[in-house]
């Protein structure tokens, strides 16, 4: 639908209420697959990370991957679910390329975890609770590259490639019941909930749950009723859309664009909607009725799965603080303003920063050190910031620097270092020579010979026009190869120029 | 020593541990039956060509000094559906034509582990489906007992293989009746094991939750033998059983010791209507009931209301999970790949493909299966026939706290002719009437020859079953009744095979 073809944003909302429903897949960071022992790795190249069961061969057979059962309960616990005493795989079947069995093996009528809610909190603080009707295990599927063809799609490709390295590798599927009163907040809300998973997995250590390369992937379903009607309109499903941001968008989307055709007295489709980011828009993916029918039935390779209490009471007593009151409670005891902490969480980084700290290092710094150099080398290599080092050689550095080591700028190539690989903060200052020079003896020479060669700075210094001292600071820190504390110079200066 | 292939894997491994043949000799001489033979009787698929190779490497291990598996040495047939790495697996199917598996299936691996030279694979009915050999992509395989007549299915290959004396082992698999009807109808042995007692890791699933793989051979020592060596645990298969199980070969042997019979209670189900059987195969049956009475055994009827729905509900579970198991079958990965003139899609590939590639009986069962499990039958068909197959667990345990063992004719019939029943694939299907509740409750199950039918002079197969876990229980009452005809007959069954040295019959 053209832009200038949908409804205005809040004249939809004057006419019709929305509601939506989420449904959010959870790529498991196990060391194994679900069900074989190929390594679930991303990157690999085509079809080398792949055992005779995620390539369905005959006779192969599927053996449950019990970190995943783990993983799986801990998130459903951490999504306030229960966790079910005894449950089962089902196969769902259907013919398609990228599914090397022509079956999914899946949760059907017995999720693992199921009744759940989750707290989320929006950028004005409000807390809205959506509620989780289950999250069930399941195995992804492999890749299709289509080839040929204007639009990366399967229609009018000339061939496809299938990688399978992705398939069998293990997911949660969490599914919300319907949420309603979310209003002109309906993508806001699809945001901070997806966002809040993502802190979950993370804080939880059971994802990467980075959005662009599909560890983590939302569908939104929209659909809208006229105010005051009972029955829930017709809904389309948008699938894989791959950012916060694209989130909020592909919802405000999907309702001027429902809007648009309910007010003309067009029906909805229930149909599955592919998200475009380039032009904000949604087209028309596959549709979808109430009876696909996917003929479900118990795996009969796999045993039933019954998690014990005591694994399920251990799991709950490891559970990491809830994200929102982690997040109350990092930003008191940081003393950070609300600008500065919502920057952190919006850019992804709290984990990490929270980490540096806990490794030792002051939250300023810890906050300086990701947000700035780091998110700019990663901007830059186009990269994650978090793939560049560890919070813990983060804390490293700073420690080097607040010792009086190294200094900023020196601290800045010791991260380079880092990023590189060449060692820990100690070996790469020590390699590549970066310790400040402490030694007196050398910078008043130093600043001897500088201020001999500007005398007439010399006598503004001496004067008393002590500002003038910077360009004598700079030539000696030019000297010393920048490995000098600038500071101690700036004292050696005036004392040396007054003298 | 032309004669080796006649004797039973126990009196060849005898034969080499004591140096007295070597392996080549043993391997050779079944390589030259199996030349002679195999033209007209169809068991083999496909012969493998190095054989010899491992049996040289067994005598110089021998030689050596290495100790050695009892069965290491003596060479054993493999049903096709068993996945090998060096030869083509196709199941029977026409789908799978040339298709060479990059792994073994376990039961296989631990044939080689054994060091037990692999003679080939056997033919079958195309994804196991059928009583007759006579589904298979490749063509029929004959009776070893009778060329005119079927071998059984679908595991003929193995059956008439070890009945031809091709083989003195095989291995086959037994989803409703597989490894014990073809045994019954060659006048061999034939176990399937407790589900969950071999692996079926390698095994292309028919019905996952039916299949098991197991032995046939000629004797209930030699099948002990063999399942000692394929059964156990294995990681790969979540429905594997971790227990310790007992030696096999050590329950038949004491079972052929004697003594085991005296005071056994043998169950006879009385709803199995024998009325409709073939004379000759209840006139054998009732005399082996009338002999283990003699024995001081104690024959009892029992109840088991529900086996009259086991076939009914057999062929909903089967065909639910068979249309589910061969979709797999789409030309995208592996097998046969039909692609359409024109511009077609990956559908149309797909469909093509399955079109040429499966069989009208693979064909007929995906499409009963699709519709058992499609929305809205689900509930009246899949759900119906599970709860069937509780009823019929149940009638099992009912009756297995009365008695020690069930027993019944293996089969209605003996083996028919050629063609006879292809049109009627509901009289093919009634033809397992008697071993498909062993599979829906998942219990053992063992086939033994007991005689000829008087009308036909074919051979009669006796099933005992036990209960699960329970298979060292069959080998001990196998080999006890075996070796109370044997006495009787002066002579083993298989001495009674009518010569068969190929050309026309």
């Amino acid at each position: 639908m053209a832009k200038d073809a949908l409804m205005d944003f809040d004249k939809a909302l004057e006419k019709f209420e929305p509601v939506i429903g989420l449904e959010v897949h959870v790529e498991l960071s196990t060391k194994s697959k679900m069900f074989s022992s190929a390594s679930n790795v991303f990157g690999a190249d085509p079809n080398t990370a792949v055992t005779p069961v995620c390539l369905g061969l005959p006779g192969s057979l599927p053996v449950v991957n019990k970190d995943a059962v783990r993983y799986s309960i801990s998130l459903g616990l951490a999504l306030g679910c229960e966790i079910a005493e005894t449950c089962r795989f089902a196969r769902k079947n259907y013919f398609y390329p990228d599914l090397a069995k022509n079956y999914q093996i899946s949760q059907f009528d017995e999720p693992i975890a199921f009744e759940g809610s989750l707290e989320v909190e929006l950028d004005n603080g409000d807390i809205v609770t959506i509620p989780i009707e289950r999250a069930h295990m399941e195995e992804d599927a492999g890749k299709l590259t289509h080839v040929g063809g204007a639009t990366g799609r399967i229609q009018g490709a000339e061939y496809s490639l299938v990688d399978y390295n992705r398939a069998g590798v293990p997911l949660v599927e969490i599914v919300t019941k319907p949420i309603y009163g979310t209003e002109g907040r309906a993508g806001e809300v699809a945001r901070a909930y997806v966002s809040t998973i993502r802190d979950i997995v993370r804080g939880l250590g059971i994802s990467e749950a980075r959005m662009e390369r599909g560890n983590l992937r939302c569908d939104a379903n929209v659909s809208l009723r006229p105010r005051g009607d009972e029955k829930l309109g017709t809904r389309t499903e948008t699938k894989n859309v791959n950012s916060l941001r694209s989130i909020e968008r592909a919802i405000r989307y999907e309702i001027q664009r429902q809007a648009a055709l309910l007010d003309k007295g067009t029906a909805i489709i229930q149909e599955t909607r592919h998200w475009h980011e380039d032009t904000g828009t949604t087209s028309p993916g596959r549709p979808k009725s109430d009876a696909d029918d996917y003929r479900y039935f118990p795996e009969p390779d796999l045993l039933p799965i019954r998690p014990s209490r005591e694994l399920v009471e251990e799991l709950r007593a490891a559970l990491p603080e809830p994200p929102a009151a982690q997040r109350r409670r990092l930003k008191a005891e940081w003393g950070f303003s609300d600008l500065d902490f919502k920057s952190i969480v919006n850019a992804g980084l709290l984990v990490e920063v929270r980490e540096t700290v806990e490794a030792g290092a002051n939250p300023q710094s810890a906050r300086k050190w990701w947000m700035g150099e780091l998110s700019r080398t990663a901007n830059e290599m186009n990269v994650e910031p978090s793939s560049l080092v560890t919070p813990t050689q983060v804390a490293e550095l700073q420690s080097a620097v607040d010792a009086g080591t190294i200094n900023d700028k020196l601290a800045r190539e010791a991260l380079a270092g880092l990023i590189a690989n060449e060692g820990t903060v100690a070996e790469i200052i020590e390699k590549r020579g970066l310790t400040v020079v402490s030694d007196d003896g050398a910078l008043i020479a130093a600043i001897d010979a500088a201020l001999a060669s500007q005398p007439d700075v010399l006598e503004k210094i001496a004067s008393g026009k002590v500002e003038a001292a910077g360009a004598i600071i700079g030539a000696v820190m030019k000297a010393m190869g920048g490995k000098a504390d600038a500071a101690r110079v700036r004292e050696l200066v005036i004392e040396r120029a007054s003298a | 020593m032309s004669d080796l292939t006649r004797l039973s894997a126990a009196e060849q491994s005898a034969l080499l541990e004591s140096r007295e043949i070597s392996s080549v000799e043993l391997t050779k001489a079944h390589l030259d039956r199996i030349a002679e033979t195999d033209s007209d009787l169809g068991a083999f698929l496909h012969v493998s060509d190095d054989a010899l190779t491992i049996a040289d490497e067994v005598d110089a291990a021998r030689a050596g000094g290495v100790s050695l598996n009892p069965l290491a040495g003596i060479p054993v047939a493999v049903k096709d559906v068993l996945c090998t790495l060096d030869m083509p697996s196709t199941a029977g199917s026409k789908i799978l034509e040339g298709w060479v598996p990059p792994y073994d299936a376990t039961p296989v691996a631990r044939l080689r582990t054994a060091r037990m030279p692999l003679l080939g694979k056997t033919n079958m009915d195309e994804f196991a489906m059928g009583s007759s050999t006579e589904h298979s992509a490749y063509g029929i395989t004959r009776n070893s007992w009778d060329r005119t007549r079927i071998p059984g299915g679908s595991g003929g290959g193995s059956a008439s293989a070890v009945g031809a004396f091709q083989a003195s082992l095989a291995l086959g698999s037994d989803t409703g009746g597989s490894i014990r009807q073809p045994a019954a109808f060659t006048g061999t042995v034939g176990m399937k094991p407790t589900y969950g007692g071999v692996s079926r890791y390698g095994a292309i699933a028919l019905a996952s939750s039916l299949d098991q793989i197991g032995p046939v051979t000629r004797t209930v020592l030699d099948a002990g033998l063999l399942h000692d060596i394929i059964g156990g645990y294995d990681h790969h298969d979540s429905t594997s059983i971790s227990d310790e199980w007992p030696s096999f070969a050590d329950a038949a042997r004491r079972g052929a010791r004697g003594e085991s019979l005296k005071g056994l209670r043998v169950g006879v189900v009385k709803e199995l209507d024998l009325s409709g059987f073939q004379p000759g195969v209840t006139a054998r049956f009732h005399e082996t009931l009338t002999m283990l009475a003699a024995e001081g055994a104690e024959i009892v009827d029992v109840s088991a209301p529900n086996f009259e729905y086991a076939v009914a509900a057999y062929y909903l579970i089967l065909t639910a999970e068979a249309s589910s198991n061969l979709a797999k079958f789409d030309s995208v990965r592996f097998g046969l790949r039909v692609t359409p003139n024109g511009t077609p899609t990956v559908e149309d590939v797909m469909s093509a493909t399955r079109e040429v590639g499966f069989g009208a009986e693979a064909k007929r069962r995906i499409i009963l299966g699709t519709y058992a499990l499609s929305a809205g039958y689900y509930d009246a068909y899949y759900g119906s026939a599970q709860k069937v197959r509780t009823l019929i667990q149940r009638d099992f345990a009912a009756a297995f706290a009365q008695v020690d063992v069930l027993v019944s004719p293996t089969a209605p019939t003996t083996a028919w002719k050629v063609g006879e029943n292809l049109d009627d694939p509901l009289a093919m299907w009634l033809s397992d009437i008697t071993t498909i509740p062993v599979n829906m409750a998942g219990i053992p199950g063992i086939s033994i020859p007991i005689g000829l039918a008087d009308e036909d002079n074919l051979p009669v197969g006796l099933q005992i079953m036990a209960p699960a876990r329970d298979d060292a229980r069959l080998y001990e009452i196998g080999a006890a009744i075996e070796a109370l005809l044997d006495a009787k007959r002066g002579s083993t069954f298989s001495a009674l095979t009518p010569a068969f040295t190929g050309g026309a019959n």
